[in-house]
């Protein structure tokens, strides 16, 4: 066996055997799990105690409200404002709904009051605010001799449809488009920005780990400065892929068979916002949608640079932390200035994308991310969903593998020197003199 | 020879740290490297094991200039030395044989032996951070052999050992040399150099200073002190022709001319009736040279 996968055997199985990766890998989708269960736990959910509230409607507009989510509507009957207040001090109800007359048809403004000795939690408020409308607006079409079939009529749905030029986009593209597009984008962005923080942060401490251990001059009288460095990022690097693949394979599992056991579907995200009108056909017809978009996609080539673009921006920000750990050693405290190179593009591209990539994946900043080496594996994931261009595209991966190249090389120079480097205080200019070291 | 080194210069930034060296260690000695802290003997060794390269020089091991296998052939323990913590022992050495370029049968065998030999073969399991500072030195000391260099490189190689371990390395070393693998010891303890080493080097200030044989060094540097020691006094009235440096009690010290014949010493006190106990030339200890040539140097410097 070579010595470079020597290196990378060990750095590979001893973080993959460590109590923290395992618990790390597993809890994540148990983590989806209890999230799910939560979900499907809120929606049966009915909101705590059942509120029961008298109505007294002085407008005449809501005869009878059906009772709905833990609010019990009671009609007040004969009763006046005082004997209801009785009721309420007696606990015989929980609050008094008044409703005052409308003073005119134009209004649309509408108060109505509560009395009650307890506050009435937002989502019944909102509930009741929600009914009492609707209620008023029947009120109202009754008045005007209007029929719901009529008023539906009114309401015009506008979507615009994109359509290129020539004609040849066979794609139909539609708002879901762009929706599934940002989901996708987002999804790759945020997956990127985390592993590549998390797995160059990994190489940071293996580096740091073997300077202060003193191990590293031990392991240098036998292979390479090079080769030891690129055993630690290809090592840790693989340990982030098999962390993401037990992710999705985990997810895909977990996802799978909670529906199953539990025989419930997770409601669909809009189910939480109490928006009790949801036409089922509607949503019906959005997943529809929304599954028609993701299989239009253009999966092998997302998967594809999703691949390449982690596989540059990781070899350029791992050799970047690489560097920095072999010049920090002893005191770790006293070298936080130097991982700002390492970490500051890395956050900064993430805030581009999240700025200015969901408003607009094909603004100048974003294509100007996109193509800038140290922004690019970032932001041009986010864009791969918005068919940009291929030359920018073929563009970025070249600037982004030679980049790569560039800072792995320029990294093991730095590295040969620094992590042989004992009690000194380093800064910039000290390591940029290393990079001219001979030998 | 083992090794050549051939006017080998290193420089970091404006620092020069090795000026000019070059020494040869010829096969099968123990051979010390001796100098004070800071005078390039860790930047020399470091381009020896490879672990950097020369700015300009030559070093050859084993008639062969410095090459991808040469690591091979060196077995290096660093005075700033380490081992993974949390890794267990058996790992370990597996690991730090197999960059050696032993395969993983070699390796496994040669661990063996070694933990055999040492009677630590329950150790395998252990991790390193549960053993005593020690006993991690030994663990140091075997992954340092395990692949049997031609050429064995050891820095300060007993400090924080307790003196039952330090007899212990100090008798493997002595087996090892015998078994005929040379040896490049590193040191600031001088007697340690009387007693194991062959040949040695003085370096300071990035400068071969003294280089040569053990004894060659010592004939060199000695100054014609003799010691006489009698079990009893001189009669009164007896003249020493010879210069007496000092006299304690019945102990004689004198300084010789270097063309004199120390035996005309000894033949005169033995026409005199005290019975003499002993007859001895005093050589000057490395510590004493040691200081003496770097004092010099740092005149001339």
């Amino acid at each position: 066996m070579s010595k470079l996968s020597l290196i990378i055997k060990r750095e590979y199985l001893t973080r993959v055997r460590k109590k923290s990766f395992i618990i790390g890998t597993l809890l994540a989708p148990v983590g989806l799990l209890v999230y799910l269960l939560v979900i499907v736990g809120l929606s049966a959910y009915q909101g705590g105690d059942e509120v029961r509230v008298a109505v007294l409607d002085e407008a005449g507009v809501a005869k009878q409200i059906p009772d709905e989510r833990g609010v019990r509507f009671i009609p007040s009957g004969n009763k006046n404002l005082d004997q209801l207040k009785q009721e309420v001090m007696e606990r015989k109800i929980d609050g008094v709904l008044r409703i005052p007359p409308l003073t005119s048809f134009k209004q649309t403004d509408h108060t109505v009051y509560y009395y009650s000795e307890d506050k009435l939690a937002p989502e019944k408020s909102e509930l009741i605010e929600r009914r009492l409308a609707t209620k008023i607006r029947d009120f109202k079409m009754d008045s005007l001799h209007l029929d719901s079939e009529q008023l539906k009529l009114l309401d015009s749905e506008v979507s615009i449809d994109p359509e290129s030029l020539t004609g040849e986009d066979k794609d139909d593209q539609s708002k879901y488009t762009v929706g599934v597009g940002l989901a996708i984008g987002g999804i790759m962005t945020f997956l990127l920005f985390f592993m590549v923080l998390m797995y160059g942060q990994m190489v940071m401490r293996s580096v740091m780990e073997e300077k202060t251990n003193r191990i590293v001059e031990v392991i240098m009288s036998s292979v390479r400065p090079f080769d030891l460095m690129m055993g630690k990022i290809i090592g840790a690097g693989l340990v982030g892929l098999t962390q993401a693949v037990a992710w999705v394979v985990l997810s895909g599992a977990v996802s799978f068979l909670v529906p199953m056991v539990f025989g419930l579907n997770a409601p669909p995200p809009g189910a939480m916002d109490g928006a009790a009108q949801v036409d089922p056909e509607l949503v019906q017809d959005t997943v529809t949608r929304v599954m028609t978009e993701l299989s239009k996609q253009n999966w092998l080539l997302i998967t594809s640079s999703f691949i390449v673009f982690f596989l540059g921006g990781y070899f350029i920000y791992a050799s970047m932390f690489a560097a920095v750990g072999s010049a920090m050693g002893d005191d770790s405290g006293e070298g936080q200035a130097l991982t700002l190179p390492a970490t500051l593009p890395l956050v900064l591209a993430f805030y581009i994308v999240s700025m200015a990539g969901w408003r607009n994946p094909d603004s100048g900043l974003m294509v100007f991310a996109s193509i800038f080496p140290l922004f690019s594996p970032i932001a041009m994931p986010f864009r791969m969903a918005f068919n940009p261009p291929w030359y920018e595209v073929a563009l970025s991966i070249v600037l982004v593998l030679a980049t790569a190249v560039l800072f792995v090389w320029l990294a093991g120079r730095i590295y040969r020197v620094g992590i042989l480097m004992y009690g000194k205080k380093v800064t910039f200019k000290e390591i940029g003199k290393w990079l001219f070291y001979k030998g | 020879m083992i090794l050549s080194v051939q006017h080998v210069v290193k420089t970091y930034g404006t620092y020069r740290a090795v000026n000019d060296v070059s020494l040869e260690v010829p096969a099968g000695t123990v051979f010390g490297m001796l100098g004070p802290n800071g005078a390039g003997k860790t930047s020399l060794i470091r381009m020896i094991t490879t672990i950097t390269a020369p700015d300009e020089g030559k070093i050859f091991l084993d008639g062969e200039l410095l090459n991808s296998r040469s690591p091979e052939k060196v077995g290096y323990m660093p005075e700033e030395r380490g081992l993974y913590k949390k890794m267990k022992v058996g790992e370990q050495l597996l690991y730090l044989a197999q960059l050696k370029g032993l395969t993983e049968k070699q390796a496994k065998d040669a661990i063996d032996y070694w933990l055999n030999r040492f009677e630590i073969t329950d150790w395998w399991e252990k991790k390193v951070e549960d053993l005593s500072k020690g006993m991690q030195q030994k663990i140091q000391f075997i992954a340092t052999i395990l692949h049997r260099p031609r050429l064995l490189i050891l820095d300060e190689p007993f400090t924080g050992l307790d003196p039952i371990n330090t007899n212990l390395i100090k008798d493997e070393i002595r087996l090892l040399n015998e078994s005929g693998i040379s040896i490049i010891f590193s040191t600031h303890r001088m007697e340690q150099v009387e007693e194991m080493c062959n040949h040695i080097v003085l370096i300071n200030k990035g400068k071969n200073v003294l280089y040569g044989e053990v004894q060659a060094i010592k004939k060199q540097y000695k100054q014609n002190l003799f010691v006489v020691e009698l079990d009893g006094v001189l009669p009164d009235g007896v003249q020493i022709p010879f210069p007496v440096l000092k006299q304690e009690k019945g102990a004689y010290t004198f300084k010789l001319d270097r063309e004199e014949d120390s035996s005309n010493l000894l033949r005169f006190f033995l026409q005199q009736p005290p019975r003499i106990v002993r007859f001895e030339e005093i050589l000057p200890s490395f510590n004493e040279i040691f200081i003496q040539r770097v004092a010099e140097t740092e005149t001339t410097a």
